[in-house]
């Protein structure tokens, strides 16, 4: 079986406006933050804060980036060294809407380090979680997103891999078969 | 989370031992700690399932302090040991006293001890990974660690090419050896300047230039890291001293505002403490804008850290 594309550039586009239009649809932006997971997670933030800032001109989005590697639960049975990404959040969420942001949802485990991470940065009002691909069906942990650009149903050992323009070629989701070594 | 290769030694017992590499990746992944120890909640569970024993056979304040925060702020359990008031003192060996406390189901251990090479020794016997806090006067790598990357935060990540002295009592001091070591590594020239009986015969075989001049190495330095005169090391007090008097040593070692002044570009001035305001630092240099002591203690919580939690993902 070869690898397989779930996203093209053209739908990329169309996903990432619905999930703008979704977040304009919740919230209202006066309170509310985006928070994107690192490394690739804070991607998908960036793009769409410059999406809603399109939308809504007169609003001004925060977005942050927020790196979970030290809230991991494997770090020390994980075979590789974990080393960390830059922490970039700038403002605390104390009060806050916070939408968390990630370009792959698949076992929840990164999500729930990514609800520590987050608390370390002070008692948000809400938390809500927005996802380009839902790799549903292979959960460890309930967690639920509440905005998700495309379900995925695929099996463990397969990988799910998003490319940004921003790292060259086109905007694309493909289906790996194994996972990159 | 990237992954990257870990750290090429199970052990920190020296500088000597590590890689650029090692030292770059220690230097990154304190830096995220810095960040971390800047926010509303400074900690972080990393290391929730670890314990860590910290054995103090020589006294330390600052070093202890910093590890036992460092330890905290990752969320490992520890204990405290001090060679005062133990079992040391009825006769009992290094290695059974450190087994005894592994037996206790400890991971790692940090340990100060007076004898060069004790950790060395140790490292040889147990299999917990060790961590160097100070063995007597031969290497303090943590504290090399952080004086570096304070460097690399005041001059630039790139020290290759920068100037760096090291002054005063070089020869009974562990944080000179350890600071050449990793100041080589990065590519920085090295200068130690001092009285003559207080620097090593043999410090030219490793590339450093010597001095006995602070004038002229003022004005050649980027930075100045300043020693403390160790006198307890030096001997009973009616021994032959390394020089006349302390206020001898001051007029040519100490660093003034005065003195500074002849430098055309702003020194960088280091102390890995504690000071002794008006003997090798005056009270106004130390508490000028180019002294980055304060920084350096700061930066000795984020660097412990990253060496805890690099050597605590290390397997086998």
């Amino acid at each position: 079986m070869t690898d397989q594309t779930l996203i093209p550039s053209a739908q990329f586009a169309l996903i990432l406006d619905r999930l703008a239009h979704q977040l304009i649809e919740h919230h209202d932006f006066s309170n509310t933050v985006l928070v994107g997971l690192q490394p690739r997670g804070s991607r998908l933030a960036e793009r769409l804060q410059r999406r809603l800032q399109e939308l809504q001109p007169e609003c001004v989005v925060p977005c942050g980036k927020l790196d979970v590697t030290f809230f991991r639960d494997d770090i020390r049975s994980n075979d590789k060294l974990l080393s960390p990404n830059v922490n970039d959040m700038g403002f605390t969420v104390e009060g806050r809407d916070v939408v968390l942001v990630d370009d792959v949802l698949f076992t929840g485990r990164t999500i729930r380090a990514g609800l520590d991470a987050l608390l370390a940065h002070g008692r948000p009002n809400a938390v809500a979680l927005a996802v380009l691909i839902d790799r549903r069906f292979s959960r460890e942990l309930p967690i639920e997103p509440n905005y998700i650009g495309k379900h995925v149903d695929s099996i463990g050992a397969q990988h799910v891999k998003v490319f940004w323009s921003e790292e060259g070629g086109e905007d694309r989701v493909i289906l790996l078969n194994e996972k990159p070594s | 989370m990237s992954e990257a290769q870990g750290l090429s030694t199970p052990n920190l017992l020296g500088i000597k031992g590590l890689t650029k590499a090692d030292v770059n990746l220690i230097h990154a992944t304190a830096k995220e700690f810095k960040d971390v120890l800047n926010r509303p909640i400074k900690k972080v569970p990393s290391l929730r399932d670890f314990t860590v024993a910290n054995l103090f056979f020589e006294n330390s304040t600052r070093t202890r302090l910093s590890f036992e925060l460092a330890e905290k702020r990752l969320s490992a359990d520890l204990v405290n040991f001090s060679a005062a008031g133990s079992s040391v003192k009825k006769g009992e060996t290094l290695v059974d006293t450190v087994n005894n406390i592994l037996a206790m189901k400890v991971d790692m251990v940090v340990m100060r001890h007076p004898h060069p090479g004790a950790h060395q020794f140790l490292a040889s016997k147990v299999d917990v990974p060790i961590v160097n806090a100070g063995d007597g006067t031969h290497e303090h790598p943590t504290q090399a660690l952080l004086d570096s990357f304070s460097l690399r935060e005041a001059l630039g990540d790139d020290l290759t090419g920068k100037n760096i002295a090291i002054v005063g009592d070089i020869q009974h001091s562990r944080v000179a050896l350890s600071n050449i070591e990793a100041l080589k590594l990065l590519g920085a020239n090295v200068r130690v300047c001092g009285p003559e009986t207080l620097i090593p015969k043999h410090l030219h075989s490793m590339d450093v230039q010597v001095s006995h001049d602070l004038d002229d190495t003022i004005r050649w330095a980027d930075a100045l890291n300043m020693l403390r005169i160790q006198l307890e090391r030096q001997g009973p007090s009616d021994a032959v001293r390394f020089f006349p008097t302390l206020r001898e040593y001051t007029m040519r070692f100490g660093l003034t505002l005065e003195r500074l002044s002849q430098s055309d570009s702003p020194v960088v001035i280091m102390h890995p403490g504690p000071i002794n305001r008006g003997v090798e630092i005056s009270s106004e240099v130390a508490d000028s804008e180019h002294a980055i002591i304060l920084d350096q203690v700061e930066n000795g919580v984020a660097v412990r850290m990253a060496v805890l939690y690099l050597l605590a993902q290390r397997k086998g």
